[in-house]
């Protein structure tokens, strides 16, 4: 799992972009704003992948899949 | 600090994308005691872009401040867009800039030539602008960040506000938007340096010829599109004139990289932020693709003057600005107010 917690944009994009170069068919990343949520989501669905979100307490898990 | 250490990497956010959201900063400064004077043309609405005060007649001074963590590696070229930037205030009040103060604040992670080089594009936007920095203030901080109190001098009718915009307006935009996309992707690498030389080219453009030329015709209001992105500054134009503002968004002038950059995700948490604020005051067309919407809420530094001219005037000032500058449009017009403070064509 990416932990992009405590982390602002651009940099969670910038780690999950790092991750997805190992070309896999399910990643998972987690994030703690709105605006990550956002980015994130954008640059997975941009690679080609399906995102399914999660609230978990104050902070948000995004599940990848293609 | 060593040569290698970037100046971006000791900021915690990028030039204007740095600024407090408009919502929040109204909520600051709320009940907050101010002293009235009929000479202070300008100053108590706490949204435009600089205060101006009654000299006599025939002047009026106007007076800004405006400073921000480096948005550019290099110092040099940082200290140039601080400057361009905070000068920008005094323009877009239709002023001229004779005095200026630095505001600094240094972290010992900079070496002194960085913050001589910051400095010195300071003092060279300033000399280009014909004006005198005679002096400043610099104190220690965990990140540098640097910018102008900048003082100039107006006309008393001839103040050009952020409201004021009349139905049948036209409106330029001075400089293409997407600048704060950009500088988010550049952290990511993903600009070209071409096209980031294009950018710093353009953050470091005095809005001086854009002054000089607008002030000859009848101008109704104009503001400096920064932090607030091009939505923002619209909306505050359009509620504090009582009017309605149409974009045409086909006619918007943006760096043409921003938009796949905003469809992969680059966008600075002060689009969001932007969005948030104006999104309840916007009529949209649902057609408009998201990235650019992104582009029209997103953070400029030193952007661009919007100018709200009388409709007379307008193409022959627009050839007039086209002449001497890239990225010069015709980006919409004003109405009487209808639904929503800002239309989206």
């Amino acid at each position: 799992m990416v932990d992009a917690r405590g982390r602002s944009c651009p940099e969670p994009v910038i780690m999950l972009k790092k991750a997805l170069e190992s070309n896999e068919n399910n990643y998972e990343i987690m994030v703690d704003n709105h605006v990550s949520v956002e980015n994130v989501t954008r640059f997975a669905e941009h690679s080609g992948y399906r995102v399914n979100l999660e609230e978990k307490g104050d902070d948000f898990l995004l599940t990848l899949t293609r | 600090m060593s040569e290698d250490i970037k100046m971006t990497k000791l900021a915690s956010c990028a030039g204007c994308g740095a600024k407090v959201g408009a919502g929040m900063l109204v909520k600051l400064l709320n009940d907050l005691p101010v002293r009235h004077d009929e000479r202070l043309l300008v100053g108590y609405d706490k949204s435009d872009d600089a205060c101006v005060y009654v000299v006599n007649d025939d002047t009026a001074i106007v007076q800004t401040l405006d400073f921000f963590p480096p948005i550019v590696d290099d110092p040099r070229l940082f200290g140039q867009i601080a400057a361009c930037n905070a000068l920008s205030d005094i323009y877009a009040m239709g002023a001229e800039p004779k005095l200026a103060l630095n505001i600094m604040t240094i972290s010992n992670a900079m070496t002194r030539e960085a913050v001589q080089e910051v400095l010195r594009g300071g003092y060279e936007k300033a000399y280009e602008a014909d004006t005198i920095i005679a002096g400043g203030h610099t104190i220690e901080d965990l990140e540098p960040k640097y910018g102008l109190s900048v003082t100039g001098f107006v006309h008393p009718k001839r103040v050009l506000k952020n409201t004021g915009a009349k139905p049948s307006d036209m409106l330029i935009l001075t400089k293409p938007l997407g600048i704060g996309i950009l500088t988010t992707a550049a952290k990511a690498d993903l600009v070209d340096d071409a096209t980031m030389q294009k950018l710093y080219a353009q953050m470091a453009r005095l809005n001086r010829a854009a002054r000089d030329s607008m002030v000859k015709y009848e101008i109704h209001s104009c503001t400096d599109v920064t932090g607030f992105s091009l939505m923002g500054h619209s909306y505050e134009m359009a509620a504090g004139s009582g009017c309605s503002i149409h974009l045409q968004t086909d006619e918007i002038p943006y760096h043409h990289e921003a938009w796949d950059m905003a469809d992969m995700g680059f966008v600075p948490a002060g689009a969001y932020r932007n969005r948030d604020y104006v999104e309840h005051h916007v009529k949209w067309d649902k057609t408009i693709p998201r990235p650019m919407q992104d582009i029209l809420f997103d953070p400029q530094t030193s952007g661009g003057l919007l100018i709200a001219v009388a409709e007379q005037d307008a193409q022959t000032l627009l050839r007039e600005l086209q002449a001497q500058m890239d990225g010069v449009k015709i980006v919409g017009y004003v109405t009487e107010l209808k639904e929503q403070e800002l239309i989206m064509e």
